[in-house]
Formats: structure tokens, C-alpha cells, sequence
């Protein structure tokens, strides 16, 4: 019927694929630690808005619980990098 | 007037039903149970509990945010987009702050770390003063008034 | 593509939300590269993982409730996941680069 959307859809996987692709150079190139990690939880973040989107292109509900899953564990993993950072230890007793 | 409402146990029932999707019977009642479960476990964990007073005052704060949210958004978007030309001049800077509450602080911490060119780099429990960074530090007082007038009053309103 | 058979009243204002919400990401993550200072860069992904990632979850919301001919808002979820977690990581991050180029 209308082809605007599917066209939205190609451009904005474009774009966030860019995303990624920038945040997989700092993630590379990061001269510090906490660089790495904040590029790290960038691609996570580019990564669920990837996943969404496609989500949007082939109107299923079934990629809505793999976004939800991947921002959870980018959170965790982020997280869990940047305490480790701060502290030395992750879980402290 | 001193209304306690349960907001954990609520919060955790809305999620259960707008996860699956549906509003049977069945449902409602094990999300009942599973709010209930948890809402029971998690009291050892945390003993202090938030008690919000004024829901209105919390929405227009919300709106307040998202706000701020889209103005910053641009704003942080043409700083990157003109890095080539200028360097943002970062910096961090002080606000002493009247807001003790906990909860309060945390959503304050949350809203000025959630907005784009602000974050949260420390508070000092003693002397009640926050430490901010911002991306493009220009005008020191602005910030000042922002932070004081636009979040801190109404969150001062609502945890009390 | 199954995006097509959307109708067009959904279909218009999703399609804008979604070129807003990938141009806000690409430019959030080119921050990454163009500024110079790890101070500097820690600000920009946050506009992809405010706006960028609302808007696009706005779009989803919409198509979704159009393709059931019913309100789906399950993904309001995700964003106040989202919205809650990606702050703590900041602070997390900035009083550890703090520390860090102190000692």
C-alpha cells in the first residue's frame, strides 16, 4: 500500500548501524579503560535499537523480548565494568 | 494530607500486566501474587521506603523533564556536530542543595544525569553540596537556576 | 517487508519518529569520535539512549497497536527500563574516570 515506512525503517537501520560502527571504533581505539566501556554500552544501547527496528520492518511482537533482554544484560555487563573500574572488585564484601 | 500509597507493589503489578499483554483474570491475580512476593522479599533489602506526596507535582515534573530532555538533546547535538570548529569547554561546578530526602536526591541524580551535557559527578552527604559536569560550561548561574528551580523545588514538594 | 500493510495514519508518524530516532543515534554515537576528551564524549551517547531510543520506541508503540487493532504499550518497558538503568551506568563511569585520573 505505502512504502514510507519500510523506507524509514532502511534508514534508520542505516543510521544506527553507523552508530555502532563508530561506537566499535572507540571501543577498539579508546585510549583509556572507562573509553572502552562507555563505547561498549553505546553498541548495547545501538544494538536494542537495531534489534527494535527490525522488530518495526517485519511487524512481529517477538523481537520486543529480545530488545528487553539485551538492554538488561548491557546494563549488567556495563555496569559491572565500570565498578570494577571504581573499586578494583565488583561485588565488594 | 498524608496519603500512603504503595508505590513498589503497584509499579511491579502495572509491569506484569503490560508484559504480558492482557488484563484476564488470571492474570491480574498472579501479578496480585507475584507484586506481593516480591514487594515482601525486597523489604529486608531496603529498609528505608519512598513515599511520594503530590502525583500532580510529579507529572508537571515530568513534563518539565522531557522538556529539558528534547532542548538539551539539540543542544548537545550541535556542539558534536560543530566539534570540528570549537571543542566544547567542559567543566565541573558546585550547587549547594537543600533537598535531603534520599529518594529526592536519587531522582535528581537520575533526571540531571538522563539529560544530555550533564552529569552527576558527586555529592557530599556533610555539606549537602552536589558536583555537576557539563559539556559546555558557559554560564555557571543559569545551570544554578535550572537545577534549584526547575527539579529541586518540585522534588522537594513531592518527597517533602 | 511486513511494515507495507501498516495503515498510513500510523504509518506517517512512525515513519518521521524513526528518521528523528536514527538520526538523533548517529549523531550521539559520532560524538563519540569527534570530541577529544573522555569528560567530553561521556555526554553524547546519552542522546542516543534518551531521545534516540524514545522516539524509536514511540514508532514501535504505534505500529504495533496498528498491526493489532488494539493499544499495545509493552514497550513503554523497555523505555523506562532504559531510562532508569542508562543513568546509572554515567555516574557509575564518571566517578570511575574520576578516580582514575586522580590516583
Amino acid at each position: 500500500m505505502n512504502h514510507v515506512l519500510p523506507w524509514a525503517v532502511y534508514f534508520a537501520l542505516m543510521c544506527v548501524s553507523v552508530a555502532m560502527g563508530c561506537a566499535t571504533i572507540r571501543l577498539l581505539r579508546g585510549p583509556q579503560a572507562q573509553d572502552r566501556v562507555l563505547a561498549l554500552d553505546t553498541l548495547y544501547i545501538n544494538g536494542m535499537l537495531v534489534v527494535l527496528t527490525l522488530g518495526i520492518g517485519f511487524g512481529s511482537g517477538i523481537y520486543f523480548d529480545i530488545a528487553l533482554l539485551i538492554a538488561l544484560f548491557g546494563f549488567v555487563g556495563a555496569t559491572a565494568m565500570a565498578k570494577f573500574l571504581l573499586r578494583g572488585e565488583v561485588i565488594e564484601p | 494530607m498524608r496519603r500512603r500509597v504503595p508505590v513498589l507493589p503497584v509499579f511491579l503489578l502495572v509491569m506484569w500486566l503490560s508484559l504480558n499483554g492482557s488484563l484476564a483474570p488470571g492474570q491480574i491475580a498472579l501479578g496480585v501474587l507475584f507484586a506481593g512476593l516480591v514487594t515482601l522479599a525486597v523489604a529486608a533489602l531496603r529498609p528505608v521506603s519512598a513515599w511520594p506526596r503530590r502525583f500532580d507535582v510529579a507529572v508537571c515534573l515530568f513534563f518539565v523533564v522531557l522538556v529539558d530532555v528534547v532542548r538539551s538533546n539539540i543542544a548537545v547535538g550541535s556542539v558534536i556536530l560543530g566539534a570540528s570548529r570549537r571543542q566544547p569547554h567542559v567543566g565541573f561546578m558546585k550547587i549547594p542543595l537543600e533537598l535531603r530526602d534520599p529518594h529526592g536526591l536519587a531522582v535528581l541524580a537520575m533526571i540531571i544525569t538522563a539529560c544530555p551535557g550533564s552529569v552527576w559527578a558527586g555529592h557530599d552527604r556533610e555539606s549537602n553540596v552536589l558536583t555537576l559536569h557539563i559539556l559546555d560550561l558557559q554560564d555557571e548561574a543559569a545551570w544554578i537556576r535550572t537545577v534549584k528551580q526547575r527539579y529541586e523545588r518540585p522534588l522537594m514538594e513531592i518527597f517533602g | 517487508m511486513n511494515a507495507i500493510n501498516v495503515p498510513l495514519w500510523a504509518a506517517l508518524p512512525a515513519a518521521a519518529l524513526l528518521v528523528i530516532g536514527g538520526l538523533l543515534t548517529l549523531v550521539g554515537s559520532l560524538g563519540l569520535l569527534r570530541l577529544h576528551d573522555f569528560h567530553a564524549r561521556i555526554h553524547a551517547p546519552t542522546m542516543g539512549s534518551t531521545l534516540g531510543a524514545g522516539c524509536i520506541l514511540l514508532a514501535s508503540i504505534l505500529v504495533s497497536s496498528a498491526l493489532a487493532q488494539r493499544p499495545v504499550v509493552h514497550e513503554v518497558l523497555i523505555a523506562v527500563f532504559v531510562v532508569l538503568t542508562s543513568p546509572v551506568t554515567a555516574m557509575l563511569l564518571m566517578r570511575a574516570s574520576i578516580y582514575r585520573r586522580r590516583g
